[in-house]
């Protein structure tokens, strides 16, 4: 299932802003990569380019390549659409669907891919909300609207949604950035047992957040404001956090700059 | 209506304040500047409150007096014969011609309407929206006479083909049968209107498609959505209620429009099964055609059948302005 | 979680049909209408146009649905129908616009602007708009001294003090009175006439107008006294500056452009009336520059006028073209300046 993610000599823009410029770096599957780094530093967008959802925001490009496994996200007469439901995100602020059930929300995307039996469809929903630790919360009421969660569970309930497709990759951008302690204890959990069957991609602000979840950490930079972002190095979160081979890492890792 | 009447006896600076306002007071309004322009102010709301009430009473005060001469049933006669003796109309013909013509008029302007605010929102390339979008806010402003003009003499000699097909083909079913008179009839009428209010429809429509969140789109589109399906997921559930607001705006002014049916239409005081043949009426339309020879009890009657008018509208603008209230509920508990 | 239970395809690389096909399929349709139209001898050019938008719609449908599945199919359906509801509203639109301009310029010219009617039948060529143009002058100007102050401080009013049941039956009513047709508002005026005994005049077209302008300026002017921060107001208070001249001194300069931009949007939206004019004015083909006294012309009306009584005759068509245009001009002056005079001063509020 896990796909490995080969990122060449990849460059972002917004119209003619170079937001990212000649990344380059391989994710392993089943695995969790997080991204940490200053505020603009284009750690984001990077993440954004790996489902082509960069693309999405207007006169978001790219150059360069992404390989899952062998073929190129980019490549000629690739479907974005299908690249999407292959690798699935889960966004900053949790977003379920305000007007669907929580049980529509989870079957959301199976119901895009054409027709499921209704006990498939209760399987799989019922499957993915068990693997996002929600289900004992939530299934009594499964038909009440998704929006009347808390803030945590909402975010849950988008986690399920994701991996309710199956998909190869689970990008995460700051997931937890807007819940409280224990809402974020309890995702951060579930992204440890997630990484047994996903390849995942997770920013974060929180650099112990970094330290605690992910087996190898990338630190992104940019020179100065209005510069493209770029990698600075990306090693095991061990190495990164006690040993790192660029200055700059150090420094911000260490707290003495960004 | 009761607070009107009595705010208006009372002159409003020296109206009893209320407990807010006598609190208000003791923190500056007893300075005369402050007397003065909150009461310039709050008498000119009042005012306008009473210019409400006044309109609801001198209607209803000149349409009994016609309504008790009648001597025809007045809702539902096929007649108009308002300066006859013995005096004899109804509003049977009226009401179902403006009921029939909004209805088609919504029937094309809706979906068209919202088709553009989607193309404008989600299809058209950004350097393509902003202008069209002005280009329609302009739209909005052309006078109605206009319209009227351009449906009289342009409009109604391009239907003849539409309706010889219509006629040849679904002719059968009796609503698109036509005698080949001049194509000045209630489906002319409707197209007119539908086209003078697809503006306003689309301005309202494409202002709440954008306020769909993005969050929620980007959700449709990382799940693998085409185009289409997001706007199915998570722009039209957003939409719904302001779109159906915004075509019973769109409803309101069809139903009042005076200028643009009176051009158009060749009026006949009965009911037409087909659309396609000239004939009937709509309120506005006949208070302008039958104004100029209208006596005073013919003015009268005229005044009766513009308040079933007024009161028509005021009930399509109240349900709009409902839907629209619920939905600031809906979009505020979901915040 | 078993694989069975999802069936995708192995491979990211959907059949996608190239990127000039809708162009192609467009081309194709348009070529096939033409066909048919010739071949079936079709006069009407509006029905090759439908033939042509079926013929795209539901060919890109069938030809995506074969290379790219339904979904993408679909997707495709909803463009093209997107896409040709957009076309299909220009038409009319475009042509009202062109035809009124076209038509309009044949007899718009400097004597056209400053003639009346007086004894020119309204089937000879020859007579102009002046009194209309006048009285419309008259009418608009004196509805707009009337409405926009009652307008404005009606919406200080909500805005400043309102509070409690008073403010909430004026916010109801506003947005109540926003829908009346004009006509009612005509027939409002007309039954006080009736009830004075009075002959039509222009004031009492003003009037009527009047009732029309205020509950457009009291939303808008709404809406621009919102945006003025709560922080100035408290700035001056806290000056000890008394209330009113906060507001007059503070909140209207700062909210002046919108609330100009408003007002200007209401004059357009009045200037265009015509079915209370008609009720109450009654029209009058010779110079009457006296609004409170005997019949007046109008612009609108005029049109009307020319178009209703001239019994088919090629002069009075161009004449009410012609007023058209002007009228039309008038109104997009007044649009394209309140805009500019918003944009202009809007920054003002820090947005």
């Amino acid at each position: 299932m896990a796909k490995r993610i080969d990122v060449s000599g990849l460059t972002a823009y917004y119209s003619a802003h170079k937001a990212i410029e000649d990344i380059s770096m391989t994710v392993e599957p089943r695995s969790v990569t997080a991204f940490i780094g200053p505020s603009g530093c284009g750690k984001s967008t990077f993440l954004r380019t790996l489902n082509r959802m960069h693309e999405v925001t207007p006169g978001g490009r790219v150059e360069g390549k992404v390989l899952l496994d062998d073929e190129d996200l980019y490549g000629h007469g690739i479907d974005p659409v299908s690249v999407r439901r292959e690798v699935g995100m889960v966004f900053q602020r949790p977003n379920p669907f305000p007007t669907m059930s929580i049980f529509d929300n989870v079957a959301a995307g199976l119901r895009l891919n054409g027709s499921y039996k209704k006990t498939e469809l209760q399987d799989v929903v019922e499957k993915s909300l068990k693997g996002a630790n929600l289900w004992n919360e939530v299934k009594d009421r499964l038909n009440k609207p998704g929006s009347g969660l808390s803030g945590g569970q909402q975010q849950r309930l988008c986690i399920a949604r994701a991996i309710a497709v199956e998909p190869n990759v689970l990008l995460m951008d700051e997931p937890c950035s807007a819940l409280d302690p224990i809402s974020t204890l309890a995702i951060e959990d579930l992204i440890g047992e997630l990484k047994e069957r996903f390849t995942i991609v997770i920013v974060t602000h929180n650099m112990q957040q970094a330290a605690r979840v992910s087996d190898r950490t990338a630190f992104f930079n940019l020179s100065a404001v209005g510069q493209p972002g770029k990698l600075i190095e990306i090693d095991d979160t061990e190495r990164i956090f006690s040993n790192p081979s660029v200055q700059a890492t150090e420094d911000y890792i260490s707290g003495r700059f960004g | 209506m009761d607070i009107t009447t009595k705010n208006t006896q009372a002159p409003p600076p020296t109206e009893p304040p209320t407990a807010t306002e006598q609190k208000r007071a003791a923190r500056g309004a007893t300075r005369p500047g402050d007397r003065i322009f909150l009461g310039l102010s709050r008498g000119s709301g009042i005012l306008l409150l009473a210019i409400m009430a006044a309109i609801a009473v001198f209607l209803t005060y000149r349409a009994s007096l016609a309504i008790s001469k009648d001597e025809a049933n007045f809702l539902t006669t096929f007649e108009w014969n308002a300066t006859a003796l013995p005096p004899k109309f109804g509003i049977a013909v009226l009401a179902f011609g403006t009921v029939v013509s909004s209805i088609i008029a919504m029937v094309i302007a809706v979906p068209i309407a919202v088709a553009i605010a989607l193309f404008l929102t989600h299809y058209a390339p950004r350097r393509l929206s902003g202008p069209i979008a002005y280009v329609i806010d302009l739209l909005a402003a052309v006078p109605s006479i206009v319209y009227g003009l351009w449906g009289a003499l342009i409009l109604v000699p391009n239907m003849v083909g539409l309706f010889g097909w219509l006629d040849t083909y679904l002719g059968w079913t009796g609503i698109f049968s036509w005698e080949g008179g001049a194509p000045r009839s209630m489906l002319t009428v409707g197209i007119l209107l539908a086209i003078m209010i697809l503006p306003i429809v689309t301005n309202v429509s494409r202002e709440v498609f954008r306020q769909a969140p993005q969050m929620i789109e980007e959700a449709a589109l990382a799940l693998g959505a085409t185009r289409w399906e997001v706007i199915r997921m998570a722009v039209l559930p957003f939409g719904r209620s302001g779109v159906i607001s915004a075509s019973m705006l769109g409803l309101g002014r069809a139903l009042g429009e005076t200028m643009a049916v009176a051009t158009v239409l060749s009026p006949t005081f009965d009911i037409q099964t087909s659309l396609l043949d000239p004939g009937g009426g709509t309120f506005a339309q006949n208070i302008a055609s039958k104004f100029g020879e209208a006596t005073e009890q013919g003015r009268d009657a005229l005044i009766a059948s513009g308040l079933v008018l007024f009161v028509i509208t005021l009930l399509v603008n109240g349900a709009a302005r409902a839907i629209i209230a619920r939905r600031k509920e809906y979009s505020g508990a979901n915040a | 979680m078993s694989n069975a239970v999802i069936k995708r395809p192995s491979t990211l690389q959907g059949a996608r049909l190239p990127k000039w096909s809708p162009y192609a399929i467009a081309a194709g349709s348009a070529a096939v209408a033409i066909g048919v139209g010739l071949a079936a001898g079709l006069d009407s050019r509006i029905q090759w146009g439908l033939i042509a938008a079926i013929l795209f719609v539901g060919g890109s449908y069938v030809i995506a649905a074969r290379v790219e599945g339904t979904r993408q199919a679909k997707d495709r359906l909803a463009t093209s129908l997107v896409w040709v509801a957009f076309l299909l509203a220009v038409i009319p639109l475009v042509s009202l616009v062109w035809v009124t301009v076209a038509r309009g310029v044949k007899v718009l010219d400097v004597y056209f602007l400053t003639h009346s009617m007086g004894v020119v039948a309204d089937t000879e060529p020859g007579g102009g708009i002046y009194a209309a143009i006048l009285g419309s002058l008259e009418q608009v100007g004196l509805a707009t001294l009337i409405g926009a102050p009652i307008g404005v401080l009606t919406a200080i009013y909500l805005v400043e003090y309102g509070r409690g049941n008073l403010s909430r039956a004026i916010t109801f009513f506003v947005d109540v009175m926003t829908g009346i047709p004009s006509i009612v508002a005509g027939l409002f005026i007309l039954s006080l006439m009736l009830m004075l005994d009075l002959e039509p005049f222009g004031f009492a077209g003003s009037l009527a107008l009047a009732i029309l302008m205020m509950p457009v300026v009291v939303r808008s002017t709404e809406e621009m006294l919102k945006l003025v921060p709560n922080e100035l107001r408290e700035a001056s208070l806290a000056l000890g500056i008394p209330k009113w001249r906060t507001i007059l001194k503070v909140v209207l300069p700062t909210s002046i452009g919108g609330i100009t931009t408003g007002i200007m949007l209401a004059i357009a939206r009045i200037a265009g009336e015509t079915a209370p004019v008609l009720l109450l004015v009654w029209g009058n083909p010779f110079i009457n520059s006296n609004p409170f006294e005997g019949a007046q012309a109008s612009l609108p009306l005029y049109i009307y006028q020319q178009y209703a009584n001239s019994a088919g005759s090629g002069a009075a068509y161009d004449r009410a073209w012609a007023a058209s245009l002007t009228l039309i001009a008038f109104v997009m002056i007044l649009n394209l300046g309140a805009r500019g005079i918003a944009r202009w001063k809007a920054p003002k509020t820090g947005r």
